[in-house]
């Protein structure tokens, strides 16, 4: 099994621990991953601003890095939602991507996780993972519950996972929107937290690093104590920075 | 061009290709049909009783309206005190107190009752009434809608409708007020 | 020209009265909270939701054929039928309709199609005093808005609101506020102009092409006592809101009221076929866009909506600035899928009010794919409507970026490293909406790839 990781742009100038920690878990998992080095971006950004024929560029880069691998794996459910809909969609017999809860719980059916986490967590489901790739069961359906980052989690000893009023609202980040629609996506995002703080939340994960961007951003400038982890440096026993 | 044409040759040149109509499946419903249909009709705001004699129904009327009300019943069952074919035009019903009238089926998921214009007499009827009573028999009880259209036939009648409770609104501030336009009451007599 | 207000403006507009903002958000979450409970109910309600798009399916794609069996069938039951192209076609119709019959006194009940004509302005600007009756829009009307919402007009609008408006329109009492009280007045009020009208205006929520007639759902009777005690009765409705059987029926009302508001169904669910003896019906069957939009292959199964509401009610954007930050007739997801179809220039900010969360597709009852809808629109707009220059420019130097692993690693480097070294004042001034309210990442030491080149890849 060829693997490859694929590192969303932001991820990879900012958050590295994220990505670090999901190379590891691959790794622990006994899975052989290589990153190649001539990775940016799925293109999404520009794709989801209107402006697809701009992130056409990133996206042949895009198959061209990953052409000889059987799996991409990303931690992020939106780039992967975007490369599957957008980039690998029309490829015959190339790669199969997946995010990274999805890998681990579908492909590599991972049971036991050696990690131990004695906080109180709030998991944001983030909705492209959410709804697009189906990685637990939308408020929305009416169909059986599944919930694959919390199936994870709940592996994870000492955890002390909450129950969210909003269990998978939107926090309003949406890639340019949050620049765009700047007021909706701040008040979005500060509901959000609300929630969490209700519950009486420390950290907050999630399989997107993007959603935890903006969220992160909100608390450091309210000077709020709560914390954001990608789910995949909880996975990984990291313990919250401080 | 005529408009409808011109919109019908703009559909031709528009449309995708046929896509295929589905069947119907069943969907059978389990379960007390009376239970269902008892709690269905109260979230829609009203009220159902199972009264096993007439004579429970005439009770309750004794009870909750007076004889100087406008009480007018299409039904054998129980009577008003007011002919309906003293009614020419619906606005002769402008001052009814209570229209009692027979139900044809009823649906349990919902508490919707079909009333076509037949068992009306004037379409105003169980709009214009400060209160609704229905009778209906309860092996007149049906799972939920798809049997009521495989019951029904809704041409056969000018007009029919469903009416599953009261008249309600909640458009301020979502406060569910019941008696917006029509009855502030609806009970429904389920009989053997 | 300057281009009109962008929803993002409106919004932002509204959401400085925090206080009614959040209350807008909470009421209409416990609406679609009320959804929820009332869909996990029917264990066969994904099977529902499937039926009734392959229905819609069936229907957009046969649509010539059944309104010709529509219209000879509603003809047979003596409804006269007439056709209009466009909403200006559609008011005349009403209009002459109403001339021919001296028709002094009308009602109308709720018909977004109406509001989508105009109706009103133009029946008003005739002489005709249309009185709303549906409770919220006659609230609305007072109160000289348009509705904010398809399902509940007047949700924008707090009790206390409301209370002033009927003390000023019906006499209430200054200051009260009962819900119960302001309706009871609104009741005598619209009694009398029930018994009083000539003619009666509906909307229609289907129409039943084997049958020739059609379906009129509400919670007030407001429809029915119009109708019945009137002697016209004219129903307005878009030519998509066609089903092909009676029996669809039954998929179609199990879901509107529980998709709408959580009720198992309207509490009046009238089947219209034939006038009543020496009354007339008129049924006017409108375009005013649709089979425009019909050949939009991206687009066409927006045709397929049912007006329930649902997907403004989920949606965390639509909750958050309200109906009218949309200023389109159909506010929310759905409405932000079809207005840029009417005018792309006056809609063209509609398609970016959304963050793509998908919520508004999986509660759709008709499965509309709205979230991707959306995405495809601002594909169209960035070329075909109003050009943003200054955004065009930035998406298509970062593709360029992205395109090219070196410069992408030097821009990133670069990034990091002024964002590390510059003043707080250069990166959260005011021209930097990320930065209005929330800070950005701190600054790690190396990037992935460094760390990577370091650690792995020897
Ligand atoms: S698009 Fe779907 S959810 Fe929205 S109003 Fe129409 S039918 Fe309802």
């Amino acid at each position: 099994m060829k693997v490859g990781l694929f590192i969303p742009c932001y991820v990879e100038q900012f958050y590295p621990n994220a990505a670090i920690a999901s190379l590891q878990l691959l790794e622990k998992a006994g899975v052989t991953v290589e990153y190649p080095l001539e990775q940016t971006c799925c293109g999404q950004p520009m794709a989801n601003s209107g402006y697809q024929q701009y992130g056409e560029g990133a996206a042949q880069l895009f198959r061209k890095n990953f052409e000889a691998y059987d799996y991409v794996v990303c931690p992020s459910g939106s780039c992967t939602l975007h490369a599957k809909e957008h980039i690998l969609s029309d490829q015959e017999g190339g790669p199969k991507i997946y995010e990274l809860c999805e890998f681990l719980t579908d492909v590599l059916q991972v049971k036991t996780l050696d990690a131990s986490f004695p906080f109180r967590v709030g998991l944001h489901a983030s909705c492209h993972g959410l709804r697009g790739l189906h990685l637990a069961k939308p408020s929305e359906l009416m169909i059986p519950e599944f919930n694959k980052p919390l199936g994870l989690l709940e592996m994870v000893k000492d955890i002390d996972l909450v129950q969210l009023t909003r269990k998978d609202e939107c926090c309003g980040f949406g890639g340019t929107f949050a620049v765009f629609e700047e007021a909706v996506s701040v008040d979005m995002g500060r509901d959000r937290i609300k929630d969490h703080e209700q519950q009486g939340v420390q950290v907050i994960t999630g399989a997107d690093m993007s959603c935890l961007m903006h969220l992160e951003g909100l608390l450091r400038r309210e000077k709020k104590t709560i914390k954001v982890m990608h789910i995949a440096e909880i996975l990984n026993g990291h313990t919250p920075e401080n | 061009m005529s408009s409808k044409e011109s919109i019908l040759a703009a559909i031709q040149k528009n449309k995708p290709d046929l896509l295929p109509l589905p069947e119907h499946p069943e969907f059978p419903v389990e379960g007390d049909l009376v239970e269902r249909y008892k709690s269905s009709i109260k979230s829609n705001g009203g009220e159902a009783l199972e009264v096993s004699d007439p004579a429970e129904i005439r009770d309750y009327l004794e009870l909750h309206f007076q004889d100087s009300q406008m009480i007018l019943s299409l039904s054998e069952v129980v009577k008003g005190n007011y002919d309906i074919a003293l009614a020419e035009d619906p606005h002769d019903l402008e001052h009814v107190e209570l229209a009692i009238l027979e139900g044809e089926w009823g649906v349990a998921e919902n508490a919707a009752i079909w009333l076509p214009e037949e068992s009306l007499k004037h379409r105003a009827l169980p709009f214009i009434a400060q209160h609704l009573i229905v009778l209906l028999k309860k092996d007149r009880l049906l799972g939920n809608m798809h049997e009521v259209y495989q019951s029904i036939n809704v041409s056969d009648s000018g007009y029919g409708v469903f009416i599953a409770g009261p008249s309600k609104t909640a458009d301020i501030e979502q406060s569910l007020v019941i008696g917006a336009h029509g009855p502030r009451s609806m009970t429904v007599f389920l009989l053997d | 020209m300057k281009l009109p207000q962008t929803h993002a403006d409106a919004a932002a507009e509204f959401l400085k009265d925090t206080d009614r903002s959040h209350w807008h958000d909470d009421t209409l979450w416990h609406v679609r909270s009320k959804r929820d409970a009332s869909a996990q109910k029917i264990p066969e309600w994904e099977q529902l939701r499937t039926l009734a798009s392959q229905i819609k399916d069936h229907v957009l794609s046969n649509l010539d054929t059944l309104l010709l069996q529509f219209e000879k069938n509603a003809q047979a039951n003596g409804i006269e039928v007439l056709w209009a192209k466009d909403a200006q076609e559609h008011n005349e119709h009403v209009l002459r309709i109403l001339e021919e019959n001296q028709v002094k006194q009308l009602v109308k009940s709720k018909s977004i199609l109406t509001e989508e004509c105009g109706l009103n302005h133009f029946l008003e600007d005739k002489g005709y005093d249309v009185v709303d009756t549906d409770l919220g829009e006659r609230i609305i009307q007072f109160n000289k808005q348009v509705p904010s919402h398809i399902v509940m007009p007047a949700i924008h609008l707090k009790k206390k609101e409301i209370g002033d408006i009927f003390h000023k329109h019906l006499g209430t009492e200054a200051g009260s506020d009962d819900p119960q009280y302001l309706t009871e007045a609104a009741r005598q009020h619209l009694r009398q102009k029930f018994i009083q009208a000539h003619a009666a205006i509906t909307g229609v929520n289907f129409g039943i092409a084997e049958t020739g007639g059609f379906v009129v759902c509400t919670n007030e009777g407001n429809a029915d006592m119009g109708t019945h005690l009137a002697d016209i009765h004219i129903a307005c409705m878009g030519i998509e809101k066609l089903i092909p059987r009676a029996a669809d029926l039954g998929v179609f009302l199990r879901l509107l009221a529980r998709s709408a508001t959580g009720q198992s169904i309207t509490n009046y669910n009238s089947h219209f076929h034939r006038p009543r003896k020496d009354k007339k019906m008129y049924l006017i069957l409108v375009d005013n866009g649709r089979t425009k939009q019909l050949g939009r292959e991206d687009f066409r199964n927006s045709l397929k909506c049912i007006r329930c509401g649902a997907c403004m009610n989920t949606c965390p954007i639509y909750r958050r600035s309200s109906g009218f930050s949309y200023n389109s007739t159909v506010p929310g997801p759905i409405g932000s899928i079809l207005s840029p179809g009417m005018d792309l220039k006056k809609h063209s900010t509609l398609p970016f009010a959304s963050t793509l969360c998908g919520s508004c597709s999986d509660v759709c009852p008709v499965k509309i794919n709205i979230h991707e809808q959306l995405y495809k629109w601002r594909q169209v707009i960035t070329k075909e409507g109003p050009s943003q220059p200054s955004k065009k420019w930035a998406m298509r130097f970062g593709g360029n970026v992205m395109s090219k692993p070196k410069l992408f690693d030097l821009m990133g480097k670069m990034a990091r490293k002024s964002l590390s070294i510059s003043p707080r004042g250069f990166v959260y001034n005011s021209f930097n909406a990320w930065g209005k309210h929330r800070e950005l990442p701190e600054v790690p030491k190396e990037s992935f790839k460094d760390w990577y080149k370091k650690n792995r890849n020897k």
